[in-house]
């Protein structure tokens, strides 16, 4: 993004978590209620990336390894004659869905709660720093009108 | 009959890409495939650098899946009404197109279908400034709300509203269809508000609005009260306190069950489907005012058919299913997926057989329906039996004709209590219901 830009700028996807960044824009005069927020997203960005890139990175990991045991319980090779990579059909791989919802079960339990409580506090806290703004521009405008 | 499809290429690697929106700068290009051959990979062929915009006409029946994954974030109910047979195969084209790039991406087994962005339009690779600019803002909100979705809302709802046995107001039917609108635009913004991180990784949603950071969630979140405050109060006021209230509590269930329960266990789907089946019944009760026997009927009959419908869907969407942590019964209990889509395959033969005793419609109503009743129940058992790829695209493609039919002969069958002229009022006052066919 832009040195000058004066707003928040939001990119492409991550390779890993399908997430997109946010490079917040820090402006001179941050007030003690808008750096919270900032620091929020941040927190939140940070945290989210880390789990879905762990958590993609572990579904792709173990789904390379269930094609390859199955694959070799079958007597296959991974990749056969003309070079392409062998792959499960869909009900052969429905067993490594299933095992692999489970698994995660808790830890998208614990991940739900976490995102529900940053998605709250974020979303308060932008309406608190809008409400701020809103009486700031107003006291401005009447303030103006008086001159 | 002949599905026109949009898809994408991707170059070297031949993935399906998402269906164009309206306001999206994309390029694709129209691909025809014969509908009842469909191969088990799709090809895609290149695309031209058109950008049209898709008008489509209001009356068009459009299916929305149900499940968005959003996964298939699921969203929620489908609803139809079919008007003339060409619009259909489009919206068709559309919907299924929709469903079926996502069922295309699982039966193509990419490793690499996780990957967002992809080959997207350049734009999707840039960094964008995270401003809101007003003239997106209709198209940014309309796909918030998924206005199509609340289109189909709004017409189940207005099928309820026609089969009540009461003369018909212009009036009421469509306070009570904005009312609905408004509150099914509510929940909708909500739902997506509660799950960006899953939709980012789906691919089928991972471009809605907050996903992308076009609208920011305090927004959303407001634009959400600024419509649903509005709607259930229309609703209450305007039409009926019953009406108000059935609408709150499906905005309630909606947001507050069905979103969280899709997570933590396959429960969601029931309530899912009952979310799918309030609509018509506030549609009978802005009607009538009063929670009748009629109006309960209807609700089970699309409370039932939601079943055939998303399970067959889902059966497809297994492994987006599984990475984004939704607990659905094709993932976890796939015997009980298909058991249960045959089991209510079977209901709705029963429920249609109901609609006579309790003088909703005349005896011919269960005789016209039982074909495709039974079609839809062979193709539940053939699912049921098979459990592959194929039984369940059939079944999912026959659940979206089926509906918008069975309605349309539950109408014609409709037992005329009063004079022929409110027919005849009900059918011009009702543009969403256009019908075509001559009564018997």
């Amino acid at each position: 993004p832009p040195a000058h830009s004066r707003r928040d700028w939001i990119g492409p996807p991550d390779k890993h978590s399908n997430l997109r960044p946010v490079i917040f824009y820090v402006p001179p005069e941050e007030s003690a209620l808008e750096r919270r927020l900032r620091e929020a997203r941040q927190e939140a960005q940070a945290s989210n990336q880390r789990f879905w890139a762990r958590h993609n990175r572990a579904f792709r990991q173990e789904k390379e390894e269930f094609i390859y045991s199955r694959l070799k319980a079958k007597g296959l090779e991974m990749r056969d004659e003309s070079g392409q990579k062998a792959t499960l059909n869909a009900e052969e791989m429905a067993d490594f869905y299933k095992d692999f919802l489970s698994k995660n079960f808790k830890k998208h339990l614990q991940y739900n709660r976490d995102w529900y409580k940053q998605n709250f506090r974020i979303t308060f806290l932008m309406g608190q720093v809008a409400l701020v703004r809103a009486l700031r521009w107003l006291r401005r405008r009447k303030k103006n009108v008086e001159q | 009959g002949l599905f026109v499809w949009r898809l994408r290429n991707t170059g070297a690697r031949q993935i399906p890409c998402r269906l164009v929106r309206l306001y999206h700068v994309a390029s694709y290009r129209l691909i025809t495939f014969q509908y009842f051959n469909f191969l088990k990979r799709m090809y895609v062929t290149q695309c031209n650098k058109d950008l049209s915009q898709r008008a489509k006409p209001k009356s068009d029946s459009i299916v929305s899946a149900f499940h968005e994954l959003q996964q298939l974030d699921q969203e929620k109910k489908v609803v139809h009404k079919i008007s003339s047979v060409s619009p259909v195969h489009q919206s068709w084209s559309e919907m299924s197109s929709r469903n079926e790039l996502r069922e295309m991406k699982s039966a193509a087994e990419t490793e690499d279908s996780v990957i967002a962005g992809g080959a997207e339009s350049k734009e999707d690779r840039q960094w964008k400034e995270m401003k809101l600019r007003l003239d997106d803002l209709p198209g940014i909100l309309a796909r918030l709300s998924k206005i199509k979705l609340t289109a189909l809302v709004v017409s189940t709802a207005s099928a309820g509203f026609a089969m009540a046995p009461v003369p018909f107001e212009l009036t009421c039917f469509l306070l009570a269809s904005l009312g609905t609108g408004l509150a099914s635009c509510a929940a909708n913004s909500i739902n997506q508000f509660f799950e960006v991180p899953f939709d980012s990784n789906m691919n089928r949603t991972k471009n809605r609005p907050l996903v992308r950071g076009q609208i920011s969630p305090l927004l959303a979140v407001c634009f959400a009260a600024s419509c649903g405050i509005p709607g259930i109060a229309l609703l209450t006021l305007g039409v009926n306190p019953l009406t108000g209230a059935l609408g709150a509590f499906n905005i309630f269930l909606y947001t507050c069950c069905y979103t969280p329960l899709k997570r933590m266990s396959i429960a969601n789907t029931w309530v899912g489907a009952v979310v799918g089946a309030i609509p018509p019944v506030m549609g009978w009760t802005a009607a009538t005012g009063s929670l009748d026997a009629g109006a309960l009927l209807l609700g089970g009959i699309l409370y039932s058919w939601q079943f055939p419908h998303f399970n067959a869907l889902s059966w497809g969407l297994r492994e987006d299913y599984s990475r984004g942590g939704y607990c659905m019964m094709s993932v976890t209990h796939p015997g009980l997926c298909r058991r249960v889509a045959l089991r209510h395959c079977l209901a709705l033969i029963g429920l249609s057989t109901v609609a006579p005793v309790l003088n909703i419609t005349t005896w011919t109503f269960p005789v016209i329906s039982l074909p495709i009743n039974l079609y839809i129940s062979y193709l539940g058992f053939r699912f049921y039996r098979d459990a592959d790829r194929s039984s369940s695209r059939k079944l999912f493609f026959c659940s979206l004709w089926h509906l918008p039919m069975l309605l349309l002969v539950m109408f014609t069958c409709k037992k005329s209590v009063l004079e022929k002229e409110d027919k005849g009022e009900l059918r011009g006052g009702s543009h969403e219901m256009a019908m075509e066919i001559r009564l018997p």
